[in-house]
């Protein structure tokens, strides 16, 4: 090679939330840091993705270890976005309105009830209200509600705003970020060497996976060896306030919709899950079940403007759980984060800036590990290079 | 010598056996599900040539027919369905579930050998999709038209499900609205009608009304699948009476499709003469999937094997099950 090859302690390949937000926890421990971006930072799920931070709204049926990983990434959020506001300048759209969760019908009402009791199992914080209390706390709600519950710390960030500070963050840090640069190649390690399309090289002691739902499909390791994640469509739509009062204050969560407020008027109403696998086509049938649904239980929406219709992919894996770990060689997957990449950016981050400083990771990281699934070949069981499993 | 075959005079060899008498009729004995009874009493198919005729004998030969109780409908023994035999009488559907992983174990728990895939909700093609799940266990892929709203689009879809899938099986479903998911009765009745012309194997999801059934099969479906209550509702069989006069009128199989809410509503279905049950939420949105799975699994095996055996009449009164006469006085 005529070019001198570059070396890093740590290249993540993605340039999303979880790539960035991995990027950006590694320098503050002192490690040289290179995040490569196919397209652009953000461009992926998190530039579709409403945001929220909903341990107890996500939570269901033996997915407990999700639930406490959720638990634990949320309880990380407050002090992450504080740092990430003081490194960056920049305001990663955290809030905390609380989740109001309601039925609109009888059956709605039976469904929710079975949540509200799947959420006391588990000593969540979650309260049962009554349709007067729901429409006292969101008065724009419904007259025909029926019940809701409200889980009064969950909150959202706004993805777009949290990409471009993690993006701050990691150049004022001094890491690099360089956008429109595609692995073609990479020796999994250790040491990692990267080959991109421009035909450059770079070398790292560890190389980090977090290109979101195209990892299953990633060219440079053999196919035993990729992440289990496939792309799951989902479609959002963006509506505006044209003044007047707020149609809600806190995020309202109905039978098949969540709506999220944003402080600048914007309400996002998402999301439909489909498992189209790469496309992402705005459907008229996605669109019209999203719009009926937010107009059937915040009557008020109707009067919005209708801002923005987006499909995206978020990065699912067979059990709903991230894939966190080590993979092949010094690799380490940060990807799978599904409905939940927003919420578990701070617990991933933490995760594995311990896994390539050669500390062991605050979570136990056993049931996210890349080679749970049945049929799978087990990549790494065993603690990969300096790390602990 | 003179017997009475099948209703008429027949004369046959002095000593012929009841393996004579079949072959007279014409019937291809070598074929499962036929049966012989000499004078009331079923003759099992080793005895047949062993057992010899005398005169006046009444024989009756029959084929026993798809959605009875004939031979060859013993309990475990599995069904037919669009020319195939099956083994397991549950169908499971897999939407609702909350993740790949829960359907999986689900699908393993329920032995189930056809799974429904929705053609409008599931890209065959995508990377990790259901289908390579369902290929990987080796199930039967059924694509069903759900989610459409007329006879034109359920056709269509079908079409591009024959293409997609590879298969001319097709589960067809023609909504009559969002509210109930109740079928359309002339839609569907229209929509079958076009695909069978066309090649398929029709499996229709239909009301619990027999005069539509007898329409469907009539039509040449290769099977009913009437609800028991609304998609998803989980109410179990509305109508037991309506379903009942379809299994016993109908002669393609009956195929419960829709209602069940838990282990007894796919028993109930069994008992009243459905030769399987097609069920998804009752699992897939069970706590736990694959818990609730082996409780349908076992809960078709029951209640096939309940009907098979003869329920005994319902009485007001008590009757005790040991009787007072002939015991000891003490």
């Amino acid at each position: 090679m005529s070019e001198r090859r570059e070396r890093f302690d740590v290249l993540v390949v993605g340039g999303g939330p979880i790539g960035l937000a991995c990027a950006w926890t590694a320098l503050r421990r002192g490690l040289s840091v290179c995040v490569l971006e196919r397209d652009k930072v953000g461009s992926g799920a998190s530039d579709v993705a409403a945001g929220m931070l909903a341990p107890v709204g996500e939570a269901s049926w033996g997915e407990e270890s999700l639930l406490e990983l959720n638990l634990a990434s949320h309880a990380l959020w407050p002090a992450f976005a504080e740092e990430l506001r003081d490194a960056s300048g920049m305001d990663p759209g955290y809030s905390r309105s609380g989740a109001l969760h309601v039925a609109l019908d009888r059956d709605e009402t039976e469904e929710l009830r079975r949540q509200h009791e799947l959420h006391r199992e588990h000593d969540l914080e979650s309260e049962w209200l009554t349709a007067s209390a729901c429409r006292e706390l969101e008065p724009g709600l419904a007259p025909r509600l029926a019940g809701g519950v409200f889980v009064p710390h969950e909150g959202a960030a706004d993805p777009r705003a949290l990409v471009a500070s993690l993006a701050a963050a990691v150049r004022v840090g001094g890491g690099s970020i360089e956008e429109g640069v595609e692995v073609v190649r990479a020796d999994t390690g250790p040491p990692c060497s990267v080959r991109t399309a421009d035909g450059r090289e770079r070398s790292a002691e560890h190389l980090v996976l977090a290109t979101g739902c195209h990892s299953g499909q990633t060219e440079w390791l053999d196919p035993g060896e990729r992440p289990r994640v496939r792309p799951v469509k989902g479609e959002i739509v963006t509506l505006r306030e044209r003044g007047g009062e707020r149609v809600c204050s806190r995020i309202v969560v109905g039978d098949r919709l969540y709506m999220v407020p944003r402080p600048d008027g914007r309400l996002l109403v998402g999301a439909t899950v489909e498992e189209k696998g790469f496309d992402t086509t705005v459907t008229a049938g996605g669109v019209h079940e999203l719009l009926r649904e937010s107009y059937r239980t915040l009557p008020e929406t109707a009067e919005m403007e209708l801002v923005e219709i987006r499909a995206g992919l978020r990065p699912g894996t067979p059990d709903n759980a991230p894939i966190l770990g080590w993979g092949p060689g010094a690799v380490v997957f940060a990807t799978g984060h599904f409905r939940n990449g927003i919420l578990l950016a701070p617990a991933t981050a933490d995760a594995v800036a311990a896994l390539v400083s050669g500390e062991a990771p605050a979570i136990d990281l056993r049931p996210f590990s890349p080679g749970r699934f049945a049929g799978t070949p087990a990549v790494a069981a065993a603690p990969g290079p300096g790390g602990s499993g | 010598m003179r017997i009475e075959l099948n209703g008429s005079d027949a004369i046959v060899p002095a000593g012929a056996s009841v393996a004579d008498a079949v072959q007279a009729t014409g019937i291809d004995h070598g074929e499962r599900g036929v049966a012989v009874a000499v004078d009331g009493e079923v003759v099992p198919r080793g005895e047949w040539s062993g057992t010899t005729l005398s005169e006046d004998q009444r024989v009756e030969v029959v084929v026993a027919i798809q959605g009875g109780a004939g031979e060859g409908d013993r309990p475990g023994e599995g069904f037919e369905l669009g020319g195939r035999r099956w083994r397991s009488r549950l169908i499971v559907g897999t939407g609702g579930f909350r993740s790949h992983e829960q359907m999986e174990q689900a699908l393993v728990a329920s032995q189930t050998e056809i799974v429904t895939v929705a053609l409008r909700r599931v890209e065959p093609g995508a990377e990790g999709s259901v289908l390579e799940l369902i290929d990987r266990l080796g199930l039967f892929a059924l694509p069903n038209t759900a989610g459409c709203y007329t006879a034109r689009d359920a056709v269509r879809t079908a079409r591009l499900g024959r293409e997609a899938f590879e298969t001319d099986w097709v589960k067809l479903e023609v909504i009559g609205d969002d509210r109930t998911l109740m079928p359309d009765a002339v839609e569907l009745v229209n929509a079958a009608e076009t695909l069978i012309d066309e090649g398929f194997t029709v499996l229709p999801y239909t009301n619990d009304d027999p005069i539509l059934a007898r329409r469907l099969e009539d039509s040449g479906c290769a099977a009913v699948m009437p609800l028991g209550s609304p998609i998803g509702s989980g109410m179990g069989i509305r109508n037991p009476y309506n379903l009942r006069i379809i299994t016993e009128r109908v002669r393609v199989p009956v195929i419960l499709d829709a209602g069940v809410g838990t282990a007894s509503d796919a028993a109930l279905a069994m008992e009243l003469g459905c030769d399987a049950v097609l069920l998804a939420s009752a699992v897939s949105r069970a706590e736990d999937p694959a818990g609730m799975a082996v409780a349908m699994r076992h809960a078709v095996e029951a209640g096939h094997a309940a009907r098979l055996a003869g329920r005994i009449p319902r009485r007001t009164h008590a009757e005790a099950s040991t009787p007072m006469e002939g015991r000891p006085e003490l």
